[in-house]
């Protein structure tokens, strides 16, 4: 299912809704979700899961065309971890 | 303090102006649909932010790290997140914080 679907499943769902309100809800759930992970904190949707950042070190990498290396900084990526009702439903 | 449904749905009453009750019910049904979704067996992608994925792991042999005994972990399906590029660069330098 992509984000498309998603908006087109909602909208038929939430008939007493313009359409377009329930796009640009759906667009902007994402993009608050994303402006909080940004701003370091965490999400927490019970049922669902959590969001949360984990660091990961200075580290040199290379560049895998030339070989050269290449220090890289430390950085902060994104991490899920799903809950109980999710992981439940999910395994078979 | 970390994001809630509750504080999703009042960020959509304050921005778009929707009735409190369609923000509260919109909230619940996106994530619900999304897991809907996994539970049937099909990926979720949202392009920006990320994919959720699922995954069929065998059953692989464990321990009860409490009593030390030998217990297989059953074959399972999970999910995995895996955050777009998108994503992943704007938290990048995110400011180092509180768990």
């Amino acid at each position: 299912m992509t984000k498309s679907e998603l908006i087109e499943k909602l909208s038929g769902e939430f008939t007493q809704m313009q359409a377009r309100d329930v796009e640009l809800s759906v667009k902007e759930m994402l993009e608050f979700m994303a402006q909080t992970l940004q701003k370091g904190e965490r999400i927490e949707i019970r049922g669902f899961g959590s969001f949360s950042l984990h660091y990961r070190d200075a580290r040199v990498g290379r560049n895998p065309k030339t070989g050269e290396s290449v220090q890289l900084e430390g950085k902060f990526v994104p991490h899920f971890k799903p809950g109980k009702e999710l992981r439940d439903r999910v395994d078979i | 303090m970390a994001l809630t449904k509750a504080e999703m749905a009042e960020h959509l009453f304050d921005k778009f102006g929707l009735n409190k009750k369609d923000s509260k019910d919109l909230v619940e049904a996106f994530f619900e649909e999304i897991k809907c979704c996994l539970e049937a067996g099909e990926q979720v992608k949202l392009s920006g932010f990320g994919n959720f994925d699922l995954r069929t792991k065998k059953e692989r042999p464990g321990r009860n790290p409490k009593t030390g005994e030998d217990i297989p972990i059953k074959a399972r399906r999970v999910v995995t997140f895996k955050p777009g590029q998108k994503l992943k660069s704007r938290v990048e330098t995110a400011p180092a914080v509180k768990d």
